[in-house]
């Protein structure tokens, strides 16, 4: 197993006011879900999650015919579809299209899959100005960051180091009001909304029986991205596609209630390629980028193909005990928490931050938050045999291996083991300064052996027992 | 190999199936649709939108919105639809009130510099106190969308339960529009310290005015 970056790990910790931004954010979403799946609000909710789980691994085990759909639909309603392998060659096909209409300036609303192949970058080397227009993304943007949360991108930042951001970048004055400090977004982003000429969004879902984009969103950039300039690219990966507009209901329910506890997001789009001749706006170009970047090399093992079932509420970043601790900047990729736990090592290898699938106390709160019923636990597990698998195929992992045969062959011969286990019980306080388990014991207490056995106890209670007549 | 086929090869190789091979048959939509006395529909569309913090009125007929309206912009500019409702309310009458745009560029300009935009709405859902919106020539989209208060005037009878309602009526908005939006409450953001902010890029106010009789 790789090492685990616990530098990292250590910063954050040590920070009390990250610590506090990060347990006060996710405990809120904690609560604003809880709230919005309550029994009296969603009584069939349970019924939901089974009905978006079938919905979900259906589609993904007939992913051909469904992209296959979506595309024959999507053209019929003039829009194009391009199928890109990588990041690069979606980089490339955005900035062909920017080339040919002589495009300077483009806009994007919030998107993880462009997060995932760093579009932004690609586009900056073609010279091509982006700007992300989401408040969080916007404010990262400017401060050279990722996004520390699927859902709430900026959660690790306060109102303080926002004034500073925008004081340094935009040549405004110290501002530390939150409404303020949205106003002076809001205006400099308008402006790069009436003159973009290119806007780029993700997708929540794909509508395979319309050919159809849906975006979910409360500011109402996506909105702007779509509508304003005249030309739409949308960028997903391919596992967004789910066969009908009538199975929104489900997930639309689904994905506002787990991840800010809103029955509905405040806006919905569905779009289906560019504006119709009589209508009188919307964009006059309709692209949909459809991304692999590693996704089909999840779908062999039928096991681990439900993680891309994922439709990135964040439910169980909030949940997890560890992601509460690390925050989000100590995962490798962009894709932080448990879900990032299971997609990360399928998409760059269990070799690459083999560490990772380790990195859980296995508590099972990610699965029972999941709305869409990932067993992310089970995925985690599988995945740590194919590490330890990996190891031994490369010859590593020899001392813990051979620690196991040790301990089962003591475990089977109970003599050894009581004798054993007396010696242990004197060495036991001794533990916290050998070799490796000295940075085990640095957060932790070794607990106190009691001075008899439970093996000794029992014993002398057997022989005190009064002999029935 | 173009990427298309590598990528859709490399789908049917790790699925084990055949090109062009029919789906497994898939379970039925669910549509949960709740029963609910029609007279109810409107309280309940007020009730919800009220508690996103937009605002609602329910008038008796047509005539009353021009009154209603005139308190509402005093002065202020307004951009208006051309949807019919609107035409039979009179509201293209107000002297605040520009309509009639079919130029792209020219209501852009126009909805970018103004107030207020009126519309009407094809749908409302009472479940969740959202306008759903489909872009026609009668209706464009940046109308609700560039103003920051979007006023919403239709007859009650547009009031449906839910989206799932919604999508029974409407199973496939892609074959009427290239754009169908749904708008539930102000344009908001918790992006900073988790701190409810409204009018980010949309409208920070939203109005309903709600006819009841056509």
């Amino acid at each position: 197993m790789s090492d685990r970056p616990t530098e990292g790990f250590n910063k954050t910790l040590d920070d009390p006011r990250l610590q506090l931004a990060i347990y006060s954010a996710t405990k809120r979403l904690m609560d604003h879900r809880a709230n919005a799946i309550e029994p009296s609000r969603l009584p069939d909710y349970q019924q939901l999650r089974d009905h978006a789980n079938h919905i979900k691994k259906h589609t993904i085990e007939h992913l051909d015919y469904y992209l296959e759909q979506l595309e024959t639909n999507l053209i019929a309603h003039g829009g194009k579809v391009v199928y890109c392998r990588d990041g690069a060659e979606v980089a490339d096909f955005v900035l062909g299209v920017a080339r040919d209409r002589d495009a300077r300036l483009i806009v994007k609303s919030k998107s993880m899959t462009t997060e995932e192949i760093d579009l932004n970058d690609g586009l900056e080397r073609g010279r091509v100005e982006t700007v992300e227009t989401d408040l969080g993304e916007y404010i990262l943007q400017l401060a050279h960051q990722h996004p520390y949360h699927i859902v709430a991108p900026a959660l690790h930042m306060t109102r303080y180091d926002v004034a500073e951001i925008f004081a340094k970048n935009l040549g405004v004055p110290n501002e530390v009001v939150i409404e303020n400090q949205t106003k002076i977004a809001r205006a400099v982003l308008r402006e790069k909304f009436l003159k973009a000429d290119i806007g780029v969004t993700g997708a929540n879902f794909l509508i395979a029986d319309s050919g159809a984009v849906v975006l979910v969103e409360n500011e109402g950039n996506a909105r702007l991205t779509t509508s304003a300039p005249k030309i739409h690219i949308a960028v997903a990966g391919i596992e967004k596609v789910i066969p009908r507009a009538q199975d929104l209901g489900v997930f639309l329910n689904l994905l506002g209630r787990s991840a800010t506890g809103q029955p509905l997001t405040v806006y919905t789009s569905f779009l289906s390629g560019p504006r119709r001749a009589s209508e009188i706006d919307g964009p006059d170009e309709f692209y949909l980028v459809l991304l692999d970047n590693g996704r089909t090399k999840l779908l062999a093992d039928p096991e681990k193909r439900q993680s891309l079932y994922c439709i990135r509420c964040g439910a169980c970043l909030n949940h997890c005990p560890v992601y509460r601790k690390i925050g989000g900047h100590n995962y490798p990729w962009i894709y932080s928490g448990p879900i990032g736990a299971i997609i990360t090592p399928q998409f760059h290898g269990v070799s690459e931050d083999s560490w990772l699938p380790f990195a859980s106390s296995l508590c099972g709160a990610c699965a029972e938050v999941c709305p869409v019923k990932i067993e992310i636990p089970k995925v985690l597990l599988k995945l740590r045999a194919e590490v330890t698998q990996a190891e031994r195929r490369e010859g590593r992992g020899g001392l813990e291996r051979f620690t196991f045969v040790v301990w089962a062959w003591i475990m089977t011969h109970p003599k050894l083991y009581l004798a054993l286990a007396r010696i242990g019980s004197k060495l036991a306080p001794l533990a916290p300064n050998i070799g490796p388990l000295r940075n085990w014991a640095r957060e932790r207490e070794v607990p106190r052996i009691a001075s008899r056995s439970f093996h000794q106890w029992w014993a002398r209670r057997e022989r005190a027992k009064p002999h029935p007549q | 190999m173009t990427s298309r086929q590598q990528i859709l090869d490399d789908i049917r190789r790790a699925l084990g199936r055949a090109h062009s091979q029919p789906p497994a048959p898939l379970a039925a939509p669910l549509l949960r649709i709740p029963q609910l006395a029609r007279n109810l529909y409107t309280s309940l569309f007020v009730q919800n939108l009220e508690k996103l913090a937009g605002k609602c009125s329910v008038v008796r007929d047509a005539s009353s919105v021009i009154p209603l309206l005139r308190d509402l912009l005093q002065g202020k500019r307004a951009v208006a639809s051309n949807a019919p409702f609107l035409e039979t309310c009179g509201i293209a009458g107000l002297p605040e009130v520009q309509s009639g745009f079919t130029d792209r560029e020219a209501l852009r300009e126009a909805c970018a510099t103004a107030d207020v935009g009126i519309t009407s709405v094809d749908y409302a859902l009472a479940e969740t106190g959202t306008f759903v919106m489909l872009a026609s020539p009668q209706d464009a989209r940046m109308i609700s969308l560039l103003p920051p208060v979007h006023v919403a005037v239709f007859p009650q009878s547009r009031i449906l339960t839910n989206l799932d309602e919604l999508l029974s009526v409407v199973p496939k908005p892609a074959d009427e529009t290239s754009s169908m939006v749904l708008i539930t409450g102000p344009s908001r953001t918790a992006d900073i310290e988790q701190i409810l902010v409204r009018g980010v890029h949309g409208p920070g106010g939203v109005y309903a005015i709600i006819v009841e009789d056509e």
